[in-house]
């Protein structure tokens, strides 16, 4: 959480506005941030790749749309009483969540309303996803999270409403790509995430996919600026992904605590071994 | 940043083959090598008489090069003759290089960036740009050099089949046999590789292995460090030899690294010894041998004294009053037992008169969480020609009788091959591969 807002703040100083600021509002803001030195650079580069933005924007507006569909079914599951479908949910509906993690932090004051943890907030402040899994874990039981799976859903409604509205620079996603490593790295890796359904490896994953989307787009122009870097990425993602397949259980994953210490050591260090050269993407696209 | 000055410049061309000596060291080695050689040629200061009437140099710390620059190129590597900084991290790496190019570009890598670091220079040109991540990690910014030194050297498992170079291991570089009371924890064994960080500023030699580790990412992941301390100089302006954590003086027996000839004898490894492309180098031992502190401060002065075979206060042997007396092993006391006992540390290190060019650092590492002790000890580093020869036979005595095991642990060890030194334009490694 706390880098998640250190995030949420550099995201917001780099240009995310909304929906009626006009175009020079929109300049004022980039020529304010701490990123004035580069601002002109940045604008050509935003512009060259401005494919790749909308893209992008596709991207994280399709899985807020998915993260409501699953996040509804979820909802139901609780307040029908249905137990075991509800558990059978809970680390399904998150991915598509963790996917854009980066860009919901950017918008305002989600992340802590649907992604905080026990401790993370006031417990008077505590709902959505961790406040559901710990009744439907710790509790064992559906009844007294009701309340709280409304609320969720109405927080991903109104997240999804917002993300219309976000304007996605480069900067943005070159940072927000380690950041969904860092993610992983802080909270995923060491199993403190998912401290009652143990479905970290799940988030893990969905960071993951969230920075290969990212990587993905990002290719061809990474390809034409520095070859070696955009081949040592992808050959850092699969090693990475090979890896996770290991735990891969049914349509899932195993739990968290099935993993020795030296698996996720493993993991962690085929992170650090992929989020180094991805932290350079920036430098290489001339951001 | 600190350029390279004048005074720089004016040591690298002077250290091809040589090792630069500040005031300060000789300080050190007046003891170890007797004073009079040293004071022809090297232009220090005056003499003077201690309080117990023993020749010391004055000090003084200006003057002493205590935070200059030592080349990192040169016939030799750094970190090896180089009198001991006050503080070191080691550093074992494991490669997970795909290929031996990625490990070579891996070694390319890491020179430049040891030779900037020993200049006390940034890494990289990526500072300033408020957009990516800086290319040096910064804590050492604007920090002296601080007579920052890497040594670089490689275990036998580089060797194994991955890398395709298994026909040029050196027959020397064997894992090391289990000796007896090795208690070996898995965290703190072995190594592709070895690097030794000193410094005589402890953020500056972790900022040499952080950033090593950095550029490593994705060809090779730090397996184990240690760090180490002793006593700065600050401390012991005269520079004496420095104690352990047992409290007694550590190293005095150690051979004069000014003495060309016999670091050829002891340290370097000759052509002709073994592989050509070790020639020059040396093999660096690694024990992290931790210290039953809790066990030895209830120990009695004399059962100290005996365990050692020195005096704590002096550091003289027990059959002389100071501390470089010659260690006599024939001396009885008045009831005519032998002046040194016979399982006594040093007269076990040096029965067959084999020598090895010690490098120890003390450690402290918190608690061991299991008993609520001390884990600190000795990260014994030594560096020598012939392992086989000079280490090995030389532990495995102090394994069977040597007083001290009752009071310590051998709980991590490594080997590691070092390579020579590095010439300019030239790579870490590159006489092997």
């Amino acid at each position: 959480m706390k880098t998640k807002l250190a995030f949420a703040a550099l995201a917001l100083s780099m240009s995310v506005v909304f929906a009626g600021c006009s175009s020079d509002k929109e300049k004022e803001t980039a020529d304010t941030s701490a990123n004035a030195q580069t601002a002109g650079s940045e604008a050509s580069v935003d512009d060259k790749l401005k494919d790749v933005l909308e893209q992008y924007r596709q991207f994280s507006i399709e899985q807020s749309d998915q993260l409501i569909v699953e996040t509804e079914k979820f909802a139901e599951a609780v307040k029908g009483g249905d137990l075991e479908a509800a558990r059978a949910l809970y680390a399904p509906t998150r991915m598509y969540y963790e996917r854009i993690e980066p860009i919901a932090e950017a918008l305002g004051n989600f992340d802590p309303d649907i992604d905080a943890r026990e401790g993370d907030v006031d417990d008077a402040q505590w709902r959505g996803f961790h406040r559901i899994e710990k009744g439907l874990w710790v509790d064992n039981k559906t009844a007294g999270t009701e309340e709280f799976a409304d609320r969720l859903l109405s927080d991903v409604k109104s997240l999804r409403a917002l993300m219309e509205t976000v304007k996605v620079d480069i900067p943005m996603l070159t940072t927000g790509a380690v950041e969904l490593l860092n993610e992983v790295s802080s909270s995923k890796v060491t199993g403190e995430e998912e401290l009652y359904s143990r479905t970290d490896l799940y988030d893990f994953v969905a960071n993951v996919e969230g920075a290969k989307k990212i990587y993905e787009l990002l290719k061809p122009e990474l390809a034409a600026q520095d070859a070696d870097l955009e081949k040592n990425i992808g050959e850092k993602f699969t090693a990475l992904e090979g890896l996770l397949a290991k735990y891969k259980s049914g349509e899932g994953y195993v739990a968290f605590t099935e993993l020795k210490e030296e698996d996720t050591r493993a993991l962690s260090q085929a992170l650090d071994a992929l989020a180094e050269p991805l932290s350079q993407m920036g430098k290489a696209i001339g951001v | 940043m600190t350029k390279p000055t004048d005074k720089v410049k004016e040591n690298r061309e002077s250290s091809s083959g040589k090792t630069n000596i500040s005031r300060r060291d000789l300080l050190k080695m007046a003891g170890i090598g007797g004073a009079g050689l040293l004071l022809g040629g090297a232009g220090i200061g005056a003499l003077m008489k201690s309080k117990d009437g023993g020749s010391v140099f004055a000090s003084s710390s200006p003057a002493d090069g205590y935070h200059e620059a030592i080349p990192f190129y040169g016939d030799h590597q750094a970190g090896v003759t180089t009198p001991a900084q006050d503080f070191v991290v080691f550093a074992s790496f494991d490669l997970t290089a795909a290929s031996v190019d990625e490990v070579r570009k891996l070694f390319q890598d890491w020179t430049a960036a040891s030779a900037i670091m020993a200049q006390g220079g940034m890494i990289g040109d990526d500072n300033d740009n408020l957009n990516v991540p800086p290319s040096d990690t910064g804590e050492a910014a604007g920090l002296q050099p601080s007579k920052t030194t890497l040594t670089f050297g490689v275990g036998p498992s580089f060797f194994d089949s991955r890398y395709g170079l298994a026909d040029r291991k050196p027959a020397e570089l064997a894992e090391l046999p289990s000796f007896g009371g090795d208690a070996l924890r898995p965290e703190w064994v072995g190594g592709d590789i070895g690097v030794q960080a000193c410094a005589n500023d402890m953020q500056v030699a972790f900022r040499a292995i952080r950033n090593l580790a950095r550029i490593a990412r994705g060809k090779a992941t730090l397996r184990w460090t240690q760090e180490g301390f002793q006593r700065t100089s600050g401390s012991d302006p005269q520079g004496g030899t420095a104690r352990n954590l047992m409290g007694f003086k550590d190293g005095t027996g150690n051979p004069d690294v000014n003495d060309a000839a016999k670091m050829n004898e002891v340290v370097w490894t000759q052509s002709g010894d073994g592989p050509s492309w070790m020639a020059g180098g040396s093999y660096m031992v690694v024990r992290r041998i931790r210290i039953r502190v809790e066990v030895w401060d209830r120990s009695t002065l004399g059962d100290q004294e005996a365990t050692f075979g020195r005096h704590r206060a002096s550091g003289a042997p027990l059959s002389g009053k100071d501390e470089f007396d010659k260690i006599d092993l024939e001396r009885k006391d008045e009831k005519g037992k032998p002046a040194i006992p016979m399982n006594a540390h040093i007269r076990v290190a040096r029965e067959d008169n084999v020598q090895i060019l010690r490098r120890s650092y003390s450690y402290s590492s918190g608690l061991d969480t299991r008993t609520g002790q001390l884990d600190a000890g000795l990260l014994f580093i030594a560096y020598n020609r012939n392992v086989a020869k000079q280490f090995i036979p030389m532990q495995r005595r102090l394994a069977q009788s040597d007083a001290l095991n009752e009071y310590i642990e051998h709980n991590g060890s490594a080997l590691f091959a070092c390579f020579p030194g590095v010439k300019e334009g030239g790579y870490i490694g590159d006489t092997l591969f």
